[in-house]
């Protein structure tokens, strides 16, 4: 039997389409746009000015707080200005242009492919490592990795997660990066147990990649404290709160952290920028995103550099197909259209989805009749169809005691409702402004 | 038999009359003092419990009367001042005019000035709307027309023009309590001087890109090149952030601003026609 978590989830349609491509090395674009925003918390600072000349991987923009990182240019050449640009919300966001001339790395970087095993590193310098490279959440909620190995005080870790679950359909990079980098993966894998001085590590691999499943199975074996389990296919397995559960059984209190738990989870790709940045020197600027789609010519797996326009991404897939209705920023579930093709490729995305226009439709919405579908498809055992109402009539103190925050907005709710009603886009407006009068309550 | 009608209407009796000895003193001692005037000041309002005053209705707004020293503060928007004159002479107070308002929406970005460049296919609420994305056009600042004011407004004094896309207010019915303005998430809505036959003066943009950006996004977006704030005498334009605003208070309807704005974004609403100046062009004198 299968390990999973408990409560609620959805099976929506896989269509892996891009399992079988192996990571190809996307051509420098010409120019890129690398946003100082790319990660929950404070917006970098940019350290550059229009003209200067910058290598690959030198710092652009210093981490402003704690909760923030650096972000290390993406290619050499000029920068041509630091100015706004819509991002994939269309609102502007600020970043720096680059034009890309030659490809010029810093020296610091080791680019041999040579697998680095031993480290004689402690686990501040682990960390310190990992915060100077800019390193974030690498599955998509793109929280700063060194914030999560300084557990706050009182609080101790005892196993490390690694996330190889990859729950959303069409997505593949992390996949893709489990069957080519594995050994790189388990090495960063015991760097990131050491900074968190845990003795275990598990990696959470679901059914629907074997191959995987069988390749780290049989490598983590060389490696002291790490394991790899097999989970039932389920979304959204990938979510932190339930892969905890469907690996350890244990259940994160409300409104608290995995540590809470004891338990840190950390995706493979982070795993992956970590061997990196602490053995290779290289900090975050380039990762494996997935380009795919039905109507796409040729689904890939494409290492971008950060800051790449989409556009160059689509052409290098066989181009935009005439029907496209919908570009999504990462996957069906949770990712979000863009609204321009000129939005770059940031830290946080890890696919690229073209929908046909008859799939993308979203058609109108009728009453709730009561089903109680989205009740027992919820994750984390909320009532949706309320919180909706909730945040539709704008009573959020209501919305708040009926655990609104807990919403991790993974979308099973609006999959499974027979009356299409939007319930996540209510609940995400909803969650934002309780969000807002928790908040100003602390002040 | 009789004898039991007696006893049952005198135990009641007893019981009635001292019950009402109770219920009389228990009255006098927890008696609540109110000030008649609330009933009378509150019966003079409007009662459209708008909280346009900034009060929770009517009542809270006539308690707020009483109370006061002066009316300075104070306004009923839907009465105006022939309502406040009334509760001033209630009070014996001295009545405070106050110029009339008149909500404005400022974008005049229809869908023949504003192209399309994408679409959006989620909850239908501005609110909504503006949390997830800056809209359907490359204007991130103008009108998303779903209504979220027209929901708002308890006075259908708002109309959605499915044409224009972009929603319109019936001056006649608005009464200035500011519910749209609340409403709307991208801050379009001013509640701006009310003037003689509903005539205004205004800049509808609130486009605060650079003019290049702006006017690709909008064929009528103010681009923030200040001639009309040059234009005028009065001091009621200023510009902020690639932005013109005319102050309604210090503005004299003398529409010099209108002509010389290169974009259209000031309009001009319920004035007589322009006089079409001819100049008069001097011959030309080489053929002779």
């Amino acid at each position: 039997m299968l390990k999973t978590f408990k409560k609620g989830g959805v099976h929506p349609p896989e269509n892996k389409l891009s399992a079988g491509k192996s990571i190809e090395v996307l051509p420098l674009p010409a120019s890129v746009f690398i946003p100082v925003a790319q990660h929950i918390g404070a917006p970098a600072t940019p350290v550059v000015n229009r003209g200067d000349t910058v290598k690959v991987g030198q710092v652009i923009a210093k981490s402003s707080s704690f909760v923030s990182t650096n972000i290390h240019s993406s290619v050499s050449g000029k920068v041509k200005k630091v100015d706004f640009q819509a991002d994939s919300s269309g609102y502007p966001k600020q970043g720096i242009f680059i034009d890309v001339a030659g490809d010029e790395w810093i020296e610091e970087i080791d680019r041999s492919e040579e697998l680095k095993k031993e480290f004689d590193l402690s686990g501040e310098e682990v960390v310190k490592k990992i915060q100077d490279a800019g390193i974030v959440g690498l599955g998509g909620a793109t929280f700063p990795t060194h914030v999560k190995l300084v557990p706050p005080k009182g609080m101790k870790a005892d196993v490390l997660l690694i996330n190889g679950v990859e729950c959303e359909p069409y997505l593949t990079s992390d996949h893709r990066l489990m069957l080519e980098k594995t050994d790189e993966i388990l090495v960063g894998t015991q760097l990131l147990m050491k900074a968190l001085n845990v003795e275990k590590a598990v990696i959470g691999i679901e059914n629907n990649k074997p191959d995987a499943i069988q390749l780290l199975t049989e490598k983590s074996k060389e490696y002291q404290g790490i394991s790899v389990v097999a989970l039932k296919v389920k979304y959204p397995q990938g979510g932190e709160k339930q892969l905890i559960k469907a690996v350890t059984g244990r259940e994160v209190p409300s409104g608290g952290l995995p540590i809470a738990v004891g338990a840190v989870v950390s995706n493979v790709g982070t795993a992956f920028a970590v061997y990196q940045a602490v053995q290779k020197n290289k900090p975050l600027f380039e990762r494996v995103v997935t380009i795919t789609g039905k109507a796409v010519e040729n689904p890939s797996n494409f290492l971008v550099r950060i800051g790449t326009p989409t556009a160059a991404l689509v052409e290098a897939a066989g181009g935009l197909p005439e029907d496209t209705g919908k570009v999504i920023s990462g996957g069906p579930m949770m990712g979000r259209a863009i609204a321009s093709l000129d939005v770059p490729v940031t830290k946080g995305t890890s696919g690229i989805l073209l929908i046909k226009k008859e799939e993308s439709k979203r058609t109108g919405y009728i009453a709730c009749i009561r089903c109680s579908r989205c009740v027992s498809v919820c994750p984390m055992g909320l009532e949706p169809y309320l919180l909706m109402t909730l945040s539709e009539k704008q009573i959020f103190d209501r919305a708040e005691e009926d655990k609104i925050m807990d919403c991790v907005e993974c979308g099973s709710c609006s999959y499974t409702c027979p009356s299409n009603r939007p319930l996540l886009d209510y609940i995400r407006f909803g969650k934002g402004k309780v969000g807002q009068i928790i908040r100003s309550r602390k002040k | 038999m009789s004898i039991t009608v007696i006893y049952t209407v005198a135990t009641l009796s007893v019981i009635g009359t001292s019950a009402a000895v109770i219920l009389y003193f228990v009255a006098r001692k927890f008696k609540v003092y109110e000030d008649p005037r609330i009933d009378e000041v509150e019966e003079s309002l409007p009662a459209a419990n708008c909280g346009g005053c900034g009060y929770a209705g009517c009542r809270a707004f006539a308690e707020a009367c009483v109370k006061a020293k002066d009316l300075n503060d104070l306004n009923c928007p839907v009465g105006g001042n022939e309502t406040m004159a009334k509760v001033a002479d209630i009070l014996g107070l001295e009545a405070v005019k106050k110029d009339a308002r008149v909500a404005f929406i400022r974008c005049s970005g229809t869908c023949e000035h504003r192209p399309k460049t994408n679409i959006y296919d989620g909850a239908t609420t501005c609110a909504i709307a503006a949390s997830v994305y800056s809209g359907e056009t490359d204007c991130q600042w103008g009108c998303l027309g779903y209504g979220d004011c027209y929901d708002a407004c308890d006075f259908d004094a708002i109309e959605l023009r499915a044409d224009l896309g972009v929603p319109k207010i019936i001056d006649d019915k608005c009464v200035a309590c500011g519910a749209c303005v609340e409403a709307c998430p991208k801050d379009l809505i001013e509640l701006r001087k009310k003037f003689p036959k509903d005539r205004k003066v205004v800049v509808a943009c609130r486009n605060q890109d650079k003019g290049g950006v702006a006017r690709k996004a909008c064929a009528v977006a103010c681009i923030g090149c200040s001639k009309c704030e040059k234009e005028c005498k009065f001091d009621a334009i200023t510009i902020e952030n690639n932005l013109a605003f005319i102050d309604s208070d210090k503005c004299k309807l003398c529409r010099k601003c209108v002509p010389v704005c290169p974009t259209n974004a000031i309009i001009e609403e319920n004035f007589p026609l322009r006089k079409i100046k001819v100049e008069e062009k001097e011959e030309c004198s080489t053929a002779k």
